[in-house]
């Protein structure tokens, strides 16, 4: 017995763009037909080369080659688009590869989704049974784990009762509940855990750590760096349907976080109608600003701008701007908005109507208060309809545009000089008094 | 944790470009035998929840189309019925009509109404339709339940020939999925099917001796008729349950074959479809 788990040999997937958009009405075809009128007859078998050189085909998986061994637990990483869920698909039997193959050792399950085939107007136990036997589980199974399922998903009370009457809350832990006692020897599982509250996130990676622990061999896609360190030994980082790095799991986050984000300490958009927003506004430009002029290397003891510029296209708009933090382990460290009440200079531009034109908002982050390490920086553009934000308030999100480096230039370092612990590294006021 | 025994000898797994000439590999189908089963449970739950009557539609549906028939073509127009009351000559047809109209537009629809399934986890494709098929058997038993009240009303026995009811049922569930397999694998890529199924079944309809009998059709197009497999299963209905009508030989034979080749060749192209089904539903 071989004990790879997965063999995968220069698999590729190539998809029409926009295959997975629109369909076909039979009129297209016949039109088609018309305007090629030998290509109904063409025997179907030479269409992929027709295919290959029309350049409206993407390969979303480009000769990606792997290995994993039994009871490795491998982090695939990458920004969206770049292969990640084709390639579960194509582990997990849902689509063919277009070249290479893949071999498979033991039985596979897969988790591209919680929850997949369940019925609102179907009770949690019904629900159970539907779901098990969807992913794959035998009725006996089921049976022998009932108890265990409904009790992780603490819906003990409500079993009877149809879905379409539970909480979202409730909802996903039956869902994950479900998915989490499936035991196969491989388990394949895309972004399970982006949904959900904080503590049901925890409880949901506690379990994927378990099943790791117990020897299965693992492939788990997340946008969660967090999650990947704590579960994967080993990353897999895709660009663009290929394989950047296969390495351990902190090397490929590290590159990760790095890659394809703007460290110049500027991105720029000079076309308003190519830039992100719609026809309420457009993002112009981000930058980081320290004492120096733009730039991707800030001193930790020294305070920074992240500057902001926006076209307003909507007369008489309200508007809003907030600003993400994340950290290397993709954990977010702050959130900040100009809000009056959440400034320490309140921004005059909060309350105001804007004219059509550009602007520009900036935001002062002190030194000594972030650690060092890489930051990449968040941007949000709403519409200010305070109290009340909905989601089509939002004019333009654009997710880690642009990272920056705080780098250590020894200010704290004369007495200690060892790493830092710590999300955040403020200097703060200390003193010590005799009390006896 | 325990893993049941089947899992524990290794599967291996070969996931390559697949070739064009595709197996049956019906197999697979009882491999996944337990999900079929839910699936075709869920259908059947799930039919009429929230609806005021609930399955009593199973019964209103087929009833009123026999009292419009009866006043229309029965009283009105004089149809003839074999000798036979033209109600239950006409409830007699419905029975296995209805089974096979349901059967073929809950299965052209199945597989786009379960696109969240088939892109988010593999099963054999052809658990869908298969289902969806299986679940209007339930419906099919309700009407018969009437059925046979109405045979005590007319004071009608089956005679002998009842055994052969059970294939009659097999045969127009086989036309159906035959058709549905067909029509489901088109409507992924085609959405022209969502308005094509009514209007089939509407045509198909009156091309089946549902309203009147066979006998209605001119000797020399019988054979024409016959392709219809719809034919060889209302008659055969006919013969097995009210017994008046003799053996209709010629065109069960017909129909049956007809019914074989487009099942067979719907598998085939089913299954020929079935690996592009995640990329374009």
């Amino acid at each position: 017995m071989s004990d790879v788990a997965i063999r995968v040999e220069g698999l590729s997937k190539r998809y029409r763009i926009g295959q997975r958009e629109r369909y076909y009405t039979l009129r297209d075809t016949l039109m088609n037909a018309f305007k090629a009128p030998f290509g109904l007859f063409r025997a179907n078998g030479k269409q992929s080369s027709i295919l290959q050189d029309r350049d409206d085909t993407i390969w979303a998986l480009k000769d990606v080659s792997f290995e994993v061994e039994q009871g490795e637990v491998v982090g695939i990483i990458g920004r969206n688009g770049a292969g990640k869920s084709t390639l579960l698909k194509i582990l997990s039997r849902i689509t063919e590869p277009t070249e290479g193959y893949a071999e498979v050792n033991g039985r596979v399950g897969s988790l591209l989704e919680v929850g997949t085939g369940f019925h609102p107007e179907l009770t949690g136990r019904e629900n159970i049974y539907l779901n098990g036997a969807i992913l794959g589980m035998k009725k006996v199974e089921i049976d022998r784990r009932f108890d265990e399922i409904v009790a992780f998903a603490e819906v003990e009370k409500f079993i009877d009762t149809p879905v379409k009457h539970y909480s979202s809350g409730m909802y996903l832990r039956l869902a994950f509940s479900v998915a989490a006692h499936l035991e196969p020897e491989i388990l394949l599982v895309d972004e399970v855990l982006a949904v959900g509250d904080a503590a049901f996130q925890k409880k949901c990676l506690g379990k994927m750590g378990d099943v790791a622990k117990r020897g299965r061999t693992v492939l788990f896609v997340s946008h969660n760096m967090f999650a990947v360190q704590g579960l994967c030994q080993r990353g897999l980082l895709l660009e663009s349907g290929r394989i950047r790095l296969d390495s351990d799991a902190a090397a490929v986050i590290g590159t990760y976080l790095h890659l394809g984000v703007e460290k110049g300490g500027e991105v720029n958009c000079n076309f308003p109608e190519d830039a992100p927003g719609d026809e309420r506004g457009r993002l112009k430009a981000v930058r980081v600003v320290s004492e120096w002029g733009v730039t991707g290397q800030i001193d930790i003891s020294k305070e920074f701008s992240i500057e902001i510029d926006y076209w307003n296209l909507k007369p008489e708009n309200r508007l809003l701007v907030s600003i993400h933090l994340h950290n290397g382990m993709g954990i977010c460290v702050m959130t900040v908005s100009n809000l009056p009440s959440a400034s320490l200079t309140p921004d005059a531009w909060y309350s105001r109507y804007y004219p059509i034109g550009l602007f520009r908002t900036a935001c002062t982050i002190p030194g000594n208060l972030l650690n060092d390490g890489t930051y990449t920086v968040s941007v949000y553009v709403n519409e200010n309809n305070l109290p009340r934000l909905l989601d089509s308030d939002n004019i333009v999100f654009v997710p880690h545009v642009l990272s920056f480096e705080v780098e250590d230039t020894g200010t704290m370092r004369r007495e200690y000089t060892g790493k830092w612990l710590g999300v955040v590294r403020p200097m703060l006021a200390w003193q010590t008094v005799q009390i006896e | 944790m325990s893993i049941s025994d089947s899992s524990l000898r290794l599967h291996t797994l070969l996931i390559r470009p697949g070739s064009r000439w595709v197996s049956l590999d019906l197999r697979a189908i009882w491999e996944y035998r337990e999900l079929l089963y839910f699936l075709t449970w869920r259908d059947i739950k799930v039919r009429y929840k929230q609806t005021l009557l609930g399955a009593a539609w199973a019964i209103i549906q087929p009833l009123t189309v026999m009292v419009v028939f009866s006043i229309f073509f029965g009283l009105l127009a004089k149809i003839p019925s074999d000798g036979l009351p033209y109600p239950i000559f006409a409830f007699c047809a419905l029975l296995p009509w209805q089974l096979f109209a349901h059967a073929l537009t809950e299965s052209s629809h199945s597989l786009v109404a379960n696109e969240k399934l088939i892109t988010k986890i593999y099963f054999p494709r052809l658990i869908i339709p298969l289902s969806a098929v299986l679940a209007g058997l339930v419906d099919f038993v309700f009407a018969f339940i009437v059925f046979l009240g109405m045979m005590v009303y007319y004071g009608i026995m089956p005679g002998s020939a009842v055994w052969a009811l059970p294939f009659f049922v097999l045969l127009s569930v086989m036309t159906a999925l035959g058709a549905g397999l067909w029509l489901s694998a088109l409507n992924v890529e085609y959405r022209d099917v969502r308005y094509t199924v009514p209007f089939i079944t509407q045509v198909w309809l009156f091309i089946s001796p549902v309203a009147y009998p066979t006998s209605l059709v001119p000797e020399p197009w019988r054979f024409l008729y016959s392709l219809n497999p719809m034919v060889g299963v209302i008659e055969g209905f006919r013969w097995a349950l009210l017994g008046k009508v003799s053996l209709p030989g010629m065109p069960l034979a017909v129909s049956a074959g007809i019914a074989m080749l487009l099942l067979i060749s719907g598998l085939f192209y089913f299954r020929r479809m079935e690996k592009t089904f995640a990329d374009v539903v």
